[in-house]
């Protein structure tokens, strides 16, 4: 019996190890700490362009913080503290001059918990086009939630129902309707929070094959406790262990030569 | 290295170890009982040998499910996927040693009834201990988990190839000398190629394990002893 | 790991099994079921309160909203209206017109006392009815027009039950009266008093028995007034002894006693003297002729309740008693409790005052509390920082809300009285104290609902760049709506029943005019409940149960609103 796989994976190693497309994110030493807790430590990591990259690790790792951290959601908690540097396309994120609201029109985010409006399904989308000032008519702003709509893959569901709740789809549906609503104002980066952890396997699966369309043109950035789907969707993985980035890499080194023995009894379901 | 937090993940993956080494001991002795049959043209032996490859063929069904099963049901990543697969290769590669020796100890049921000369077989034997050899330190090197054993494994091939080189050219002498020799040195030529290949099945089983602890492919070229499929007649 | 294996491993299961574990479980089940029985105990308690309190409230307030009132054919004389304008026909004299028409209706009586007691069983408001259609059709002026003339409370009251039980039985000898009107003695050839002077004598026995008692008492105790205390009863007992003893005595019937009386020829005479065969007493109906009547063309009537345990005379009694034998008295709503303002008498007083009071009170107090309160929690909940400033802040909100309520009215009565100088007894200043009173309570409800919106919501707004304050207002506070609502109608429920702060505004006043504007004097209806349940008319105990069931309504219809506009606007998320 002779079996290919590991020579197809090999080759497949190669071209994945190829250099990278530059980086869109590029964290330097970011520590965070939440008053005296010191949550994350000393990350540095780059994101390359129009790819996924997935976050692993144990809860309260610090990898949603990190995530939080990229469209500085961290901010709304008063005392949350962040230094180092985090820049997107070179321009730094921190920098005091920088409108955080345009920031995170840039960085658009997908909660772990469906989270629409309960509003119209067309308001949902329509309310970002709208507070940004994207449509300059009522057809403009149409199309951008429509277009929004068939990116996220939920046009064809919700053609004929655009004014019923959006709380009235199914938690699948609901989950792209806030993948919809994030892309509507057209962000560069959009970064998902364990987008997958409230859903049955097929919603999770459609939700994956929409990540990886929409990584032809966005950046995505999730952060999932499903090894498996981490392997699945992303190009990169970076495992965080107690506030620390302890490894990071492609995803085929790391989930099948992890370099770091704690990465490996993580990804292995040996943690002590 | 930790233990698995699943116990019974844990359980099943040192079953798969065992099955493995427990399938290689087959193998070897196997391997053993051929050459021996062939050595002393017992077709006693021969006959036992045949009936143990069975064994090793029920072990390699065995493992294959397993190894399966596990992926369906576990999910394996990292270590825990290059053992299964490698389990899956290794099982493969014993199941290659195992068929090659019966193939063997069937030749030796052919030639049972001939004497055959005493050099021939002294080289047979040599090569054969050093093929039982090499599946020895491979299969230590498995359950060790020991890459540098496998790399010393994966290096010595050449010494087979080497030797079967020379057994090659001296059978292909024998032959032209009387021609009355062809049959029963066509059958030893190829025993003397199984056992070569036997020899080659370690050297991937030494791969693989490398693979398996390393978590690299060896993708350097292995010193190559065989020139036996570029060497004509007379032409040495 | 090592808690699972201690449960379910080798350790004891015996627990589970034998008598004493069917025992617990037993145990178990008539604990519940007591704990059951005591919830469903204290229920039915609540609810045969709440029952005994409505239906105690009901049953005093219901007559309230019915009034009577006399319809007669009143003769306008052309005269007396001046230039017949308006203002003329206004101002035009209605008390003859109306006595004038009364003593149409009940001829005979020329007494000046008589004419008294008869208009006075008219409310002084009864010819408004008149005068507003004359001001509607002044040519009606020299016609006779058939006007429901509204009846004083003493009158209503007695309609209403609160009178006189009557009997009355047919005579048996043919009676002869002396005289038409005035004194008069009627003689029956039947012992037709015999019955009621056997009463009488009974009730004199009686009399004799307490005397006589009481008399023992009083020379036992032997107090220093005792012997001429004793002697007096002594002799009064010997009077009363005489009486018992003479058959043919005359017996004087007083207002103790229920009233007796005789309806002969169309007239009424009330018997003052009794003896067997005659009676004398005074006409309160004159009689149509002196002619003696036959048996049974004659009645002895018993007013049963004494005279002097009822608000109204047997005089007055006679008199409503003939309107209602005429047909002349109704029965129907009162509407003059909802469109009148307070009034000294109780019959034309109504609630338009209060309820206008409050109305603008509440408006003051909804206009101040919703937009402060609201904000305030907003701000609170979402942008203040969180520091020991906002905490005291926080405690001293939550401890506003436990303030008793006459410390907010001693605090507007300081600062919005006497610092400002707003007007006494204004809805503005009512509203401005209950919103002090009710901003606590509303911001705490306020941030309650606020808190109650789940961050996601939030976090979604923001995720898509929305800014912290376009996420609050766009999207949480719309969420909270429902909440925030319910939490201030309840709190404008409760400032609506609040009585104390307002007394100190002087929102207690004597206000007869309905209030036109925000500095107009006013009462509420829960201050008016307080002036009426003190007032002494009978009267006004039934316009205070009135004003309590409205004001129940009205707490009623607020809740009910509260609980639909929570019904209508809860999302789910």
């Amino acid at each position: 019996m002779d079996m290919p796989v590991l020579s197809t994976m090999r080759s497949d190693l190669a071209t994945r190890l190829k250099p990278e497309a530059e980086a869109k994110i590029v964290a330097r030493d970011v520590n965070v700490f939440y008053g005296d807790k010191h949550a994350l430590k000393s990350v540095s990591v780059d994101v390359p362009d129009r790819s996924v990259m997935a976050f692993i690790g144990p809860s309260g790792c610090g990898k949603s913080t990190f995530l939080r951290c990229i469209n500085r959601m961290n901010d709304t908690i008063p005392i949350c503290r962040v230094t180092g540097k985090i820049e997107i396309d070179k321009q730094d994120i921190y920098d005091p001059s920088l409108d955080v609201v345009q920031l995170r029109a840039r960085v658009g985010m997908v909660f772990q918990k469906p989270n629409p409006f309960p509003k119209s399904i067309f308001e949902n989308v329509a309310y970002g086009p709208r507070i940004h000032g994207l449509a300059s008519s009522k057809g403009e702003l149409e199309q951008i939630v429509m277009s929004s709509l068939e990116k996220a893959g939920l046009d064809k569901e919700v053609r004929d129902r655009l004014h019923d709740s959006g709380t009235s789809l199914s938690g699948g549906q609901q989950q792209r309707l806030c993948i919809a609503r994030a892309i509507a104002v057209n962000p560069e980066i959009i970064l998902m929070d364990e987008p997958c952890s409230a859903l049955d396997p097929i919603a999770t699966a459609r939700i994956e094959e929409l990540m990886e369309e929409l990584k032809e043109n966005f950046t995505i950035v999730i952060v999932t406790h499903s090894m498996q789907q981490a392997a699945r969707v992303s190009q990169r993985t970076a495992f965080f262990h107690l506030g620390i980035l302890v490894e990071e890499g492609s995803t085929d080194q790391v989930f099948t030569n992890p370099k770091d023995k704690r990465t490996q009894d993580y990804i292995t379901g040996r943690f002590g | 290295m930790n233990e698995h937090i699943v116990k019974s993940y844990e359980s099943e993956l040192s079953q798969l170890d065992r099955k493995v080494v427990q399938m290689g001991g087959l193998a070897e002795q196997l391997l053993g009982q051929a050459f021996e049959a062939l050595e002393r043209r017992n077709p006693k032996l021969a006959d036992a040998a045949v009936t143990s490859d069975a064994a090793i063929d029920r072990l390699q069904r065995e493992l294959e499910e397993q190894t399966i099963g596990m992926i369906a049901r576990r999910q394996p990543l990292a270590l825990d996927l290059r053992q299964i697969m490698a389990t899956l290769k290794v099982a493969g590669d014993l199941e290659r040693v195992g068929d090659l020796a019966k193939n063997i100890a069937k030749r030796a049921l052919a030639v049972s009834g001939e004497s055959h000369p005493k050099t021939l077989i002294t080289g047979l034997r040599h090569m054969t201990d050093l093929a039982l050899r090499q599946l020895k330190d491979v299969l230590d090197a498995f359950a060790q988990r020991d890459a540098e054993k496998a790399l010393e494994v994966w290096r010595n091939d050449e010494q087979i190839d080497a030797l079967y080189n020379s057994i090659f050219r001296e059978l292909l002498t024998y032959m032209m000398e009387d021609p009355r020799n062809i049959g029963l040195c066509t059958h030893l030529l190829f025993g003397a190629k199984n056992i070569e290949r036997i020899g080659d099945h370690a050297t991937n089983i030494a791969e693989t394990v490398h693979y398996l602890v390393r978590g690299v492919a060896l993708t350097d070229d292995r010193p190559k002893g065989d020139k036996t499929s570029t060497t004509l007649i007379g032409t040495s | 790991m090592t808690d699972i294996a201690a449960l379910t491993g080798d350790g004891p299961i015996r627990h589970r099994q034998g008598d004493a574990a069917a025992a617990r479980v037993r145990r178990r089940y008539r604990a519940e079921a007591r704990f059951k029985a005591y919830g469903i105990a204290a229920l039915v308690v609540t609810t045969v309160f709440l029952v005994v309190l409505l239906a105690d409230i009901l049953v005093k307030g219901m007559p309230a909203f019915t009034q009577h009132s006399v319809t007669l054919s009143v003769p306008v004389p052309a005269e007396g209206f001046g230039d017949r304008s308006v203002s003329a026909i206004r101002g035009a004299d209605y008390f003859p017109i109306t006595r004038d028409a009364l003593k149409a209706a009940i001829p005979g009586i020329e007494s000046r006392s008589g004419e008294r007691t008869l208009t006075r069983l008219l409310s002084t408001g009864a010819p408004d009815v008149l005068r507003d259609r004359l001001v509607a059709n002044p040519s009606l002026i020299g016609t006779t027009v058939q006007v429901p003339l509204l009846l004083s409370d003493d009158a209503d009251l007695y309609f209403k039950g609160v009178g006189t039980r009557i009997d009355s039985r047919a005579a048996r000898g043919t009676a002869t009266p002396s005289g038409t009107t005035g004194e008069i003695t009627i003689e029956s050839t039947a012992g037709d008093f015999g019955a009621d002077l056997a009463t009488v004598r009974k009730a004199i026995a009686q009399q004799v028995l307490r005397l006589t008692a009481e008399a023992d008492r009083a020379q036992s105790s032997g107090a220093t007034d005792a012997v001429a205390r004793v002697a007096a009863l002594r002799e009064e007992i010997a009077t009363l002894r005489t009486r018992l003893d003479d058959p043919k005595s005359q017996e004087e019937l007083d207002s103790k006693a229920p009233s007796l009386l005789v309806a002969i020829n169309d007239g009424l005479v009330k018997i003052t003297k009794l003896s067997d065969t005659a009676v004398s007493g005074d006409v309160l109906l004159p009689l149509s002729s002196a002619d003696p009547a036959g048996a049974g063309a004659w009645r002895v009537v018993t007013y049963l309740t004494p005279e002097s345990n009822r608000k109204v005379t047997d005089q007055d009694v006679a008199f409503l008693e003939r309107f209602k034998d005429l047909g002349a008295v109704h029965r129907d709503f009162n509407w003059l409790f909802f469109s009148s303002g307070d009034s000294r008498e109780p019959e034309l007083a109504g609630i338009r005052g209060a309820l206008v009071g409050t109305a603008l009170t509440l408006l003051v107090t909804l206009a101040l509390c919703v937009p402060i309160g609201v904000l305030a929690a907003v701000y609170l909940e979402e942008f203040a920082s969180k520091n020991n400033l906002t905490a005291l802040i926080e405690v001293n909100i939550n401890n506003l809300a436990a303030v008793p309520s006459i410390v907010f009215g001693l605090l507007g009565l300081a600062v919005f009285l006497n610092f400002f100088a707003l007007p006494r007894s204004a809805p503005l200043v009512g509203g401005l104290v209950l919103a002090l009173l009710v901003l606590p309570t509303i911001i705490i409800a306020a941030r309650a609902a606020l808190k109650a919106v789940p961050p996601s919501i939030k976090e979604a707004a923001l995720g898509v760049g929305a800014s912290h304050q376009q996420a609050v207002f766009h999207h949480v506070l719309p969420l909270a709506m429902p909440g925030i609502m319910t939490g201030t109608i309840i709190g404008m429920a409760h400032a609506l029943g609040e009585t104390a702060p307002l007394l100190m505004i002087g929102m207690i006043a004597f206000i007869v005019d309905v209030p036109a504007g925000l500095t107009d004097a006013a009462t509420v209806l829960p201050v008016q409940i307080y002036l009426w349940s003190d007032l002494p008319e009978v009267a006004f105990q039934a316009k205070t149960a009135a004003t309590i069931i409205v004001l129940l309504l009205f707490l009623f219809v607020m809740n009910g609103m509260a609980i639909w506009l929570r019904k209508k606007f809860e999302r789910r998320w």
